[in-house]
C-alpha cells in the first residue's frame, strides 16, 4: 500500500503596504480611500500621543501599571475598522485601545481602569465591547459564546477578540477555537502576535513556526499579515468578517507585530532583549509608513504633522483631565455591584465597614453605639 | 566587596531569603527543578528566581509557555517520577487555571492510589493586597486551598521564617501551596542564617507574648497586626500569633493562647464569610468555650470582589480596624 498525504495546508503572509510606504497595487485595490487612509493615521497618532501620555503619568505617580500599545496600533486600527461599530462586538485584552476606541468606548475610560477605578470597565450603553481582560486568554471563550448567541438568533454580527501570541499558549485558547469551529460561529480571533510574551520570546513560548497553524488543527481559515501594515490588516479582516457574517463561521488571523515599549510599567525589557532587534522594529513602525505613504500622495506635510501633533496633544490632555477629575468612588461601591440585590450579610457589612466587628450582631458585641456608616 | 555582601550585612528581604532558600536547596537536591512564566532570564516578575538561571542552568530553571494547567499538570507528573518541581504560578489570581490539576489531581494522588503514587511539589504563589496592582493580583485564596483535602498551605510573613518554611515545603513528600505575601517581599530586611535551618510546616509563632487577648494572623496582616498593638495603652498586654501555616492548623497553639487570654480577635485580608478566620473561630469554642469572656470576633476583607487599587486600603483590615476590633473586645 503506498502511503497517501493525509492532510497538507499552507498560509499565506499577507502585506500591502512596505515599511516605505510603497503599496502592491494589485493587493491595494478596492480597499481603502486615500481619504481613509488619511484619517486612520491622525487617528493612529492620536492614540500613539494618549500611549505615551498614560506612560507618562504611570512615571508620574498618577497612574498604576499601564502596559503601552506602542507600536501595534495598526493591528487594532486595521482590524476594528473592518467591523461595524455599534454592530459588531470586540472582546479585547489590553493591547488595541485603539479598537477599542474606535467602536465608541470614550478614552478616559482606558486611563481609569489603570487608575484602579472599576468605572472604567462599565462599558457605555450602545458601546459593543467587553473591557479590558487582565488574566491571560480567558475572553477568548466569551468572544465564542457571543458569537454563538448571534447565530442562534440568527443577527449578522461578528465578534472580534483579540489576544496575545503568549494567550496562545493556554488551553481555554484551544477549547475556544475548537467551540467555534465546531459549531462554526462568527467569531474573528486575532492574535498580536508581538513576538514576546513579558520576557518570554515567541520562539521558546512555542516550538511552531507560525501562531496561524494553530488554525488548522481546528479547520479554521486562517492567514498570516504584516500586523504593522494598516491595508493589510484591514483587507485579512474585511474578509474574515464577511466570512462570518454570510455564514462562514470563524476565522483566525495573526498580525505579525512588535512590542516596541516594556511589558508593561512595571517591567524593564532590556533584562531580555537585544536593543538591536528593537532598533529594526522602530523602523517598522505602522505610523511611519502610513505617513510616508500619504506624503507621496502629497497628502501629508511637515507643517500637517505638527498641527497634528498639537491637536492631539491637546485632545489627549483633555482626556487626562477627565479621567483625573473623577472623584474617587464611594466606598459603597466596593458592595453594590457584588449581586444585583444585595444579600443581608453584605448589607450589614456595608453599613459597618468602618467599625471592627464586621457585621457581626451588634446586641452581642455591644456595639450599637458605635455602629456607623461612612 | 560585592553587592550581595553589603546586603547580608543588614539582613535580606523576603524575596533575597526565597532566592537563597531556593539556591542553597537545588545545589542540596538535584532533583528540583523550578518551571513557572518568566523565572528563568528575567528572574521572575518579582525577581524571586533571580539568578538561577545561570547557576543551574535552562534545565533546572526553566522558562514554561503560558499556561499554568500545564504549568501545574507537568509538575505533578515530574514530581510522580521522582523529580522536585517547584512551579511558580505569577499571581494568585492565576491559579485559576491551575485549579483543577492542584486540587482534583495533587492534592488527591496519594490517597486515591493508597499511597502508590506521590505528588511530593512545592507551588510558589505570591499573594495577597497593597500593592497598586492590577485585577486579580491581590486575592487572598489560602481558605480555597486550606480546605482542599491532601494540600498543605504555607503564608511566611518574615524572611527568617520564608527560608526555613521554604526548605521544609521542598522536602516534605506531600503537595504545599507556598504563599508570599507581596506587600512585605521588599519591606523589610532581617538577619536570616546563611546555612540550612528548618521550620516545621504546621508551627504557628507566638510574634509577642500577652495575657488579656490573643490576636491570630498570618501573611502581610501580622503587621498591621503589629501596627494595631502599638496604638493599644500600655497597660494592654496582646498577645500576637502568626498563623505562618494555614494549614496543617497548628491548634495547640491557638488553645493555649486563648484559654489564657479569654479574648480572641481573628485578622486576615480574605473575605469573612468561609475565610479561614471561621474555621480558626470553630476550633476556639470547640477548644475553649468555657474561657471566653468575650465572642471571638473577625477584622477581614469583605463578601466582597477585592476591588481595584483606589479602593484596596478601603477594603484591607488596617491597623484602625484591628484597633478598634480590639477595644472593643476589651470592653466586653
Ligand atoms: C492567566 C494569566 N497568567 C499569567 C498572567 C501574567 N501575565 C500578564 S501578561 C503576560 C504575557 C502575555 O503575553 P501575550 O499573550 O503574548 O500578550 P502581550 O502582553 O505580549 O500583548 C503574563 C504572563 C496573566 N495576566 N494571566
Ligand atoms: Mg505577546
Amino acid at each position: 500500500m503506498p502511503k497517501k498525504t493525509a492532510y497538507s495546508a499552507q498560509i499565506e503572509y499577507i502585506q500591502v503596504m512596505d515599511e516605505h510606504g510603497e503599496v502592491d497595487p494589485a493587493l491595494a485595490r478596492g480597499l481603502l480611500e486615500d481619504q481613509e487612509i488619511l484619517a486612520l493615521y491622525q487617528f493612529m497618532v492620536e492614540c500613539r500621543q494618549l500611549d505615551e501620555i498614560a506612560f507618562k503619568l504611570q512615571r508620574s505617580g498618577r497612574m498604576g501599571t499601564y502596559p503601552q500599545n506602542k507600536g501595534q496600533e495598526a493591528a487594532a486600527i486595521g482590524t476594528a475598522y473592518a467591523a461595524k461599530k455599534g454592530q459588531d462586538f470586540l472582546v479585547p485584552c489590553y493591547r488595541e485601545n485603539a479598537a477599542l476606541f474606535m467602536h465608541g468606548l470614550p478614552m478616559h475610560y482606558v486611563l481609569l481602569h489603570w487608575m484602579g477605578d472599576e468605572r472604567g470597565n462599565q462599558i457605555p450603553p450602545g458601546v459593543c465591547q467587553l473591557p479590558l481582560c487582565i488574566p491571560i486568554g480567558t475572553q477568548m471563550l466569551h468572544a465564542t459564546g457571543i458569537a454563538w448567541a448571534f447565530k442562534m438568533r440568527k443577527e449578522p454580527r461578528v465578534a472580534l477578540t483579540y489576544f496575545g501570541d503568549g494567550a496562545t499558549s493556554e488551553g481555554d485558547f484551544h477549547e475556544a477555537m475548537n467551540f467555534a469551529s465546531v459549531f462554526q460561529v462568527p467569531c474573528v480571533f486575532i492574535c498580536q502576535n508581538n513576538q514576546w510574551a513579558i520576557s518570554v520570546p515567541r520562539e521558546t513560548q512555542m516550538n511552531s513556526e507560525t501562531v496561524a497553524q494553530k488554525a488548522l488543527a481546528y479547520d479554521m481559515p486562517c492567514v498570516l499579515v504584516d500586523g504593522n501594515d494598516l491595508l493589510a490588516v484591514y483587507k485579512a479582516s474585511k474578509e474574515a468578517i464577511e466570512r462570518a457574517r454570510t455564514g462562514g463561521g470563524p476565522s483566525f488571523i495573526e498580525a505579525v507585530t512588535y512590542r516596541l515599549a516594556d511589558h508593561t510599567t512595571a517591567d524593564d525589557a532590556r533584562r531580555y532583549r537585544d536593543p538591536k532587534e528593537v532598533e529594526a522594529w522602530i523602523a517598522k513602525d505602522p505610523i511611519i509608513r502610513l505617513r510616508k505613504y500619504l506624503e507621496k500622495k502629497n497628502l501629508w506635510d511637515e507643517s500637517k504633522e505638527q498641527a497634528l501633533q498639537e491637536r492631539s496633544k491637546v485632545k489627549v490632555a483633555d482626556v487626562v483631565k477627565t479621567a483625573e477629575g473623577i472623584a474617587k468612588p464611594s466606598t459603597d461601591d466596593i458592595f453594590d455591584y457584588t449581586f444585583e440585590t444585595l444579600n443581608a450579610e453584605l448589607e450589614k457589612q456595608k453599613r459597618t465597614m468602618r467599625t471592627s466587628s464586621l457585621g457581626q450582631d451588634p446586641n452581642q458585641i455591644g456595639l450599637s453605639a458605635t455602629e456607623q456608616t461612612v | 566587596m560585592p553587592r550581595t555582601d553589603v546586603m547580608k550585612q543588614k539582613g535580606l528581604t523576603l524575596v533575597d531569603a526565597i532566592n537563597e532558600g531556593l539556591e542553597q536547596e537545588m545545589s542540596r537536591d538535584s532533583r528540583i527543578v523550578i518551571l513557572g512564566e518568566d523565572v528563568g532570564h528575567n528572574g521572575g516578575v518579582f525577581r524571586v528566581t533571580e539568578g538561577l538561571q545561570k547557576i543551574f542552568g535552562k534545565d533546572r530553571v526553566i522558562d514554561t509557555p503560558l499556561a499554568e494547567s500545564g504549568i501545574m499538570g507537568t509538575a505533578i507528573g515530574l514530581a510522580m517520577a521522582g523529580m522536585r518541581p517547584i512551579p511558580e504560578i505569577q499571581f494568585e489570581g492565576f491559579l485559576g487555571p491551575a485549579f483543577d490539576q492542584l486540587t482534583n489531581h495533587a492534592a488527591r494522588y496519594r490517597s486515591r492510589t493508597r499511597g502508590a503514587v506521590t505528588v511530593p511539589l512545592t507551588v510558589r504563589v505570591p499573594v495577597g493586597g497593597g500593592i497598586h496592582a492590577p485585577e486579580l493580583h491581590s486575592d487572598s485564596p489560602e481558605a480555597i486551598y486550606a480546605h482542599t483535602p491532601g494540600l498543605k498551605v504555607v503564608m511566611p510573613s518574615t524572611p527568617y521564617d520564608a527560608k526555613g518554611l521554604l526548605l521544609s515545603a521542598i522536602r516534605d513528600p506531600d503537595p504545599v501551596v507556598f504563599f508570599e505575601p507581596k506587600r512585605v517581599y521588599r519591606s523589610f530586611r532581617e538577619e536570616v542564617p546563611e546555612g540550612d535551618y528548618t521550620i516545621p510546616i504546621g508551627q504557628a509563632k507566638v510574634v509577642s507574648e500577652g495575657t488579656d487577648l490573643t490576636i491570630v494572623t498570618w501573611g502581610a496582616s501580622v503587621f498591621e497586626c503589629l501596627a494595631a498593638i502599638d496604638k493599644m495603652p500600655e497597660d494592654v498586654s496582646i498577645e500576637l500569633i502568626d498563623l505562618r501555616t494555614i494549614y496543617p492548623i497548628d491548634t495547640d497553639t491557638i488553645i493555649q493562647s486563648v484559654q489564657k487570654t479569654g479574648r480572641c480577635v481573628i485578622v486576615h485580608e480574605a473575605p469573612k464569610t468561609c475565610g479561614f478566620g471561621a474555621e480558626l473561630s470553630a476550633i476556639i469554642q470547640e477548644h475553649c468555650f468555657l474561657h471566653l469572656k468575650a465572642p471571638v470576633q473577625r477584622v477581614a476583607g469583605f463578601d466582597t470582589v477585592m476591588p481595584y487599587y483606589k479602593l484596596e486600603l478601603e477594603y484591607l483590615p488596617d491597623s484602625k480596624r484591628i484597633s478598634e476590633s480590639v477595644t472593643q473586645t476589651l470592653a466586653y
